[in-house]
This record gives C-alpha cells, sequence and structure tokens, in this order.
C-alpha cells in the first residue's frame, strides 16, 4: 500500500497509509487461494466471510464485497485500518506460511471506504419491536452491540459521555491512524439504520442504571471502554508538562488543540518529549508529540524491542518518523523545577527469566540516566472507567475494576450485559466490536424470554 | 443545543445563567459540576452547579478567560453546544453545629448550595464574602436571606471589612467557640490561607478544588491534585476535599501552565 514519506508525514496529520487503486485492490485480492477450511474467519473476532469478499473483489464486483462484509462488521473502513491483521486473519492465512498473506486488512479498508463513498451500507431492519434497549458508550463495543440489536428490530438508545460519537476511535486514535471523518461516515450509518443517539449522557450520573430501568429500558448493554490511565506511582507525576497519554490524546485528537488558538484548547510539549510506554497508544502519542511541533521524541520503554505490545507495523511508523526507541529502561523519578518537569531519571534494566506474560521479565541493574525532556507522556495502559460502578452497588467488579460476565455477557445485575474494554480491560477495537455483537444476540434471547 | 432560559449580568465580570439540560438537572446535589462548550470549536469548561429547578441548571461564571469571556456574549435565547453533568461527588454535608463559609468572589456561587444545606440540616451559618470592591459581592441578598450572620470584606473598603477574608476569620476562630466547621471556596491562594488558618485553630475544613479539566469523567487525569502525597483526580474524586492536606502550591501551577495559551486565544477574541 502507498504511504505518505515519513518526512512530509511527520508534520502533518493526514493518513499516512494512502490506500489502493481498483486495480491493486483487485490484482491483491486474486491471490487468495480459496483455501477449502479458511484459517482466516476463525481469526477474526467477528468471523467476516474473507474469502467471498476477496472473491467478489477479485471478481471486480467491490459492491457485492461490501455488503458481505457489512454483515458481519458494521465499521469496515475503521477495522480495515486499525486491527491487528498480523495477530487475527493475516497471522492465520496459508500464503503467509511461506511468502506474504494476502492483504486483507488493506482490502478491507479499500472496500469499507468504497462503501461509504457510495453509501452501500444495508441500513435495513427486520421487523420493529416496540421493545427499547440501552447501550453505555459509543465506541467499538456499544456500536457493534447498538447496530446488532437494532438489525433485530429493537429501539436502541446509545448514550454517550462526551460530545462527540465513537470513544476511543474518536479521542483516542490520531487522525494519522484513524482519520475523524471515517469515524463519523460510519456512526452516520447506524443513525440511519435508526439508532438514536444522545451526547453529554453520563450514565452513572446523568441517569443511573436504575433510572434507565425506571425509564423503560429492558436491557441495557454497558460498553464504557477502559479510560481510566494508570500512574506510573514515582516522584514527580504532577509536575507541570506530565501528560496521560489520554489527556495528551485527547486534547489532540477530540478537542483539536493541533490547530489551536483556532481551537480553543491548547497543547504544549516543548522541543524533547519522553513518552513512557511500548504500547500502540504510546507510538501514537510519540507520533503526535512529533506532529505537534516536538524535536526530539523518545519512546522509554523497560524491556527490549522485541517485547514492545505495539503492532510491528507501528512501531516500524514511529522508527521512520525519527521516534527514538530507549529500550531496556525504566523511569524511577521525574525531575522539575518550579513545578515545572526537566528531566526524568531513569534505571538500566536487564532482561531475566520468562513471566506469566510469556515475556522476559525486566530487572534493575542498579545504574541509572537521567534524560533532559520538556515533557513527558504516561502511556502505560488504562484501566476500565469507573464511574458506574461507583453508584450502582451491586454491580459485581474484579479488583481492577473490570464488570463481571457470565458465558452470556450479563453482568450480576438481570438485564445489563457488558463487554469490551470495561469487561476485559484495554484490548482492540475488533475484539470489543466481537463481544459487543456477541452481548446482543445474548440480550435478544433474554428478552425473547422476559415477553 | 442547549437554550439559554435566562441571563443576568451580576457585575461587569461575573454572569448569572439558567441552562435547560435536563440530563444534568435529574440527579444534581450540591457539590456537583457541569462541563460547558459555547461552541463546536469551545474548550472544554468546568463550572458547578449553583442550583437547579425542574430541567433548569443555574451556573455562575467570571468572564475572567477565552471561553467564559465567549459565553458571556450569549443572551437569553441562545444556545450552547454542550452540557454535561452532574459530574464529580455531591458535597459531603457533614455534622456540624456552627459552620463558617467562606468565599472569595466568584466562589460564593459553588459554595451557596453547600452553606444552603448545612442551613436546611439545622447548623449555624456564618458567611464571610471577599472581592475587591462593593459591585464585586455577588448574591448578597440570597446569603442574607437564610445565613445567621454574613460579613462582608473588601479589598477597597467599599463594603465591610477593608482587607481579605482572613481577617475576620481569624477573628470569628478565636472567639466564637461554636465554630467547629469551616468551608473555603474561591482563589487558591484565599483558600490555602483559610485552610492554614482553620488547621492553626484545630477546626475542619472543606475546599472546592478547580484545577483545569476535560472530560471530567476520570479519563484524562490532567484535573490531578496531590492531597497529603497520593494523587487524586478532582473531577470524579472531587471537586469537594479536606482542605488540610492539598497542595495548594502545585494546585496554583498546575492551573496556570496554559496562562500564555490563553493569552493568545483572548487576543484572537479582542481581534474579531
Amino acid at each position: 500500500m502507498n504511504e505518505q514519506t515519513p518526512e512530509e508525514r511527520n508534520r502533518n496529520f493526514s493518513e499516512v497509509a494512502l490506500g489502493y487503486t481498483a486495480e491493486q485492490a483487485t490484482l491483491e485480492a486474486m491471490r487468495c487461494i480459496d483455501c477449502k477450511n479458511p484459517r482466516c474467519v476463525p481469526a477474526c473476532p467477528v468471523e467476516v466471510d474473507i474469502p467471498a469478499f476477496l472473491k467478489s473483489l477479485a471478481e471486480n464486483n467491490p459492491d457485492k464485497a461490501f455488503e458481505q462484509i457489512y454483515a458481519d462488521n458494521i465499521l469496515p473502513a475503521i477495522c480495515g485500518r486499525v486491527c491487528p491483521q498480523e495477530a487475527q486473519c493475516e497471522g492465520a492465512c496459508i500464503l503467509g506460511i511461506k511468502g506474504e498473506p494476502v492483504a486483507i486488512g488493506a482490502l478491507e479498508r479499500y472496500v469499507g471506504d468504497y462503501g461509504l463513498a457510495r453509501d452501500l451500507a444495508d441500513i435495513s431492519v427486520s421487523q420493529e419491536k416496540d421493545i427499547k434497549v440501552a447501550v453505555v458508550g459509543s465506541g467499538p463495543a456499544g456500536l457493534a452491540n447498538a447496530a446488532s440489536l437494532r438489525k433485530k428490530g429493537y429501539q436502541v438508545t446509545v448514550f454517550e459521555a462526551l460530545h462527540a460519537y465513537g470513544g476511543v476511535l474518536n479521542y483516542g486514535i490520531p487522525d494519522f491512524r484513524l482519520p475523524k471523518d471515517i469515524v463519523r461516515k460510519e456512526i452516520s450509518n447506524l443513525e440511519k439504520m435508526g439508532v438514536t443517539f444522545v451526547k453529554n449522557a453520563v450514565i452513572g450520573k446523568s441517569i443511573t442504571l436504575e433510572q434507565l430501568k425506571e425509564d423503560g429500558f429492558k436491557a441495557i448493554f454497558i460498553g464504557s471502554g477502559a479510560g481510566l490511565p494508570s500512574s506510573l506511582r514515582i516522584p514527580g507525576e504532577n509536575l507541570n508538562g506530565v501528560y496521560f497519554a489520554n489527556e495528551f490524546l485527547t486534547r489532540v485528537n477530540l478537542m483539536r488543540s493541533n490547530t489551536f488558538p483556532q481551537t480553543s484548547t491548547p497543547i504544549k510539549v516543548g522541543s524533547t518529549v519522553a513518552v513512557v510506554g511500548g504500547g500502540n497508544v504510546a507510538m501514537d502519542a510519540a507520533r503526535t508529540a512529533k506532529r505537534i511541533g516536538a524535536k526530539k521524541v523518545m519512546i522509554i520503554y523497560r524491556r527490549d524491542k522485541d517485547s514492545l505490545p505495539a503492532r510491528l507495523e507501528e512501531v516500524h511508523h514511529a522508527e521512520e518518523e525519527g521516534i527514538e526507541m530507549n529500550l531496556l529502561y525504566n523511569p524511577v523519578e521525574i525531575i522539575g523545577e518550579d513545578h515545572e518537569i526537566r528531566a526524568v531519571r531513569c534505571e538500566r534494566m536487564r532482561l531475566g527469566e520468562k513471566d506469566a506474560s510469556g515475556r522476559r521479565r525486566p530487572l534493575p541493574t542498579g545504574e541509572y540516566e537521567t534524560f533532559d525532556i520538556d515533557s513527558l507522556v504516561i502511556s502505560i495502559g488504562q484501566k476500565p472507567n469507573p464511574i458506574i460502578k461507583q453508584s450502582t452497588q451491586a454491580l459485581k467488579t474484579e479488583d481492577w475494576g473490570g464488570i463481571i460476565t457470565d458465558e452470556h455477557h450479563q453482568t450480576s445485575l438481570p438485564g445489563v450485559f457488558a463487554g469490551g474494554d470495561v469487561v476485559t480491560g484495554a484490548a482492540t477495537v475488533i475484539l470489543a466490536m466481537g463481544t459487543g455483537k456477541a452481548a446482543a444476540d445474548a440480550m435478544h434471547d433474554y428478552l425473547e424470554t422476559i415477553q | 443545543m442547549y437554550k439559554i432560559i435566562k441571563k443576568d449580568v451580576l457585575n461587569k465580570d461575573v454572569d448569572f445563567m439558567t441552562i435547560e439540560a435536563p440530563l444534568v438537572a435529574r440527579n444534581a446535589k450540591a457539590g456537583h459540576f457541569v462541563i460547558l462548550r459555547v461552541d463546536e470549536d469551545g474548550e472544554r469548561i468546568p463550572l458547578t452547579i449553583a442550583d437547579t429547578d425542574g430541567d433548569n441548571v443555574d451556573i455562575i461564571y467570571q468572564k475572567m478567560g477565552y471561553s467564559t469571556k465567549l459565553l458571556g456574549e450569549k443572551e437569553s435565547g441562545d444556545t450552547i453546544a454542550d452540557f454535561v453533568g452532574p459530574l464529580g461527588q455531591e458535597a459531603h454535608i457533614r455534622d456540624k453545629n456552627h459552620v463558617v463559609g467562606v468565599a472569595g468572589g466568584v466562589g460564593a456561587a459553588p459554595l451557596l448550595p453547600q452553606l444552603r444545606a448545612y442551613k436546611e440540616q439545622g447548623s449555624k451559618v456564618t458567611l464571610i464574602l471577599g472581592a475587591r470592591s462593593k459591585e464585586h459581592l455577588i448574591l448578597k441578598e440570597t446569603y442574607e436571606s437564610f445565613c445567621d450572620n454574613v460579613i462582608y470584606t473588601t479589598d477597597d473598603g467599599s463594603k465591610g471589612i477593608k482587607g481579605l477574608v482572613t481577617t475576620p476569620l481569624e477573628q470569628l476562630l478565636k472567639e466564637d467557640e461554636t465554630v467547629d466547621h469551616v468551608i473555603a471556596i474561591g482563589p487558591v491562594i484565599m483558600m490555602k490561607f483559610a485552610t492554614k488558618m482553620a488547621v492553626s485553630h484545630k477546626k475542619s475544613v472543606d475546599v472546592s478544588l478547580n484545577p483545569i479539566m476535560i472530560d471530567g469523567t476520570g479519563m484524562c487525569g490532567n484535573c490531578r491534585v496531590d492531597i497529603g502525597g497520593k494523587t487524586f483526580f478532582a473531577c470524579i474524586d472531587g471537586p469537594d476535599f479536606e482542605g488540610e492536606h492539598v497542595d495548594f502550591d502545585n494546585l496554583m501551577a498546575r492551573q496556570s501552565y496554559y496562562k500564555d495559551e490563553e493569552h493568545a486565544c483572548y487576543l484572537r477574541l479582542k481581534n474579531e
């Protein structure tokens, strides 16, 4: 797939990947050998019929390809961009054993964009039901859940706490990976389908779960995500110039501070930025810092390069854009002056035996190094949003905050279901969509039995 | 869009507004706040709820920054883009005999529902309200209608005691043994010294913290405050906290981190 050059793109917020042409897409789709037992389909959390859509594409029928994807995945243009295909469909592709797997992600993106541009989404609804269902959160889990329930005929209302829809797709993932107009267009298809969206509604505050039931919602899906930032628990975290990745990315992605002062939410990073963490969010933050003017941006991560949890593609893109990788460093203190950050002191680490995660455990060496920096972004993970739990004592949660659900995605409260990051902890867009969709089936069964 | 039902200019710096917002009004309690955006490019700014009535929510704001000045240009009948809440923890109304509310400037607004709640539960309530000058003293009649005692201070002596709110506070703490609790809401520097004074007289003291916020739901962490070496998020753990161990100096520094940028935005407003 064509890309903007690193020198060009690390100064703008336009998409890095430029996408296939029709010709490229057809040629790539023709590489699929149409296995008898396709391994790609079960490797997809929403089980898109991949061989079928590739075949349509190879036959020059993108309209049909779109229809085939959309039947299982209501956000194809998004998933084509942000799914970790190398660990899912493409990772399972038989062609990948000896050579390159079919570029399923890039093709899904092509078909998704094709369908969005031509309004091809099937917004039909099976027989209308006079039953109200509430969905909490308009991120991937909530959107997938809402679409599935609406298709079954339910009257679905999605409640969003922020002023814009999409959850992490909107506030978390930067434009250069996922342009916001694509998020808006995909969501507008759900509106056309008849899903009602209510913004500025913090469930647990504006309306409690109990009140939703009083208001006539017969079933509730909680997909409120994992938005509570984890702290490093080291001195200096409250200095000016220290950001959690959520704040940093929200300022740019949701509040558009990259266009300040045309927009009115500022951001400042200075010339040298350190991002602590090695996941996709850390790569997003580092690449964003570069784009808003930082001269030097470094990732600080306590393990080695092979252990980086970020997708290979993101690491590769970050390095191309000039992000430095300070691996095997663990921050121990953020040093400041007059309440403002000046430096971060790190301990050099070495790798020991494998730990529970299967990765080699980082061990302290007693050697330290200090990096002079102007700002620091903490990106070491997010925990589930706590507000619903706080206002709903009977809702059972794990110690780390995740909502406990049974095999039918139902919580400890009858009629209240949950899925996505609020159940699993921070994971991927497509996994959240998968549980949102599966929960919709379980909610349908539940609603049938209580009638 | 959220409709402005009513607007009153309280003085040249401070307005009162009633906004139609049923989702905020439904569960709002004393101590809760809202976040609003004036327009589609707007900042998210937090404001404490002054009162609610049916579907309507009252706010009082000081036109000191770009966004509040922009809000001040709106009139009754206009709309604003976003208005979300109620956010934060409701105020903890303690079992106290005599509560002294100390408010500086527009701090009189967030203090109002709390002091009223104390009065309603049967506590004696004294208000010390300070401002630059007479015309900056807001909500005088409202407070006078229910407080047992009201003391004014002004910087220029145009009404009440000339000087700072801490002057009558100290006198009261020394002379009136019935006083067993202080609530201080206003500029951070005022809260810092009012807290010091209350603590030195061994009285409990609550403050309402107003750091910079974005989402207001515990996601961004911009509003973190240091209390006794532990970090709290003002948006979900506060905004009210016991004042004794609050690191007010850190809060002041964090509040002013974007001062230069605020100025850039203000210049744009002036030029438009």
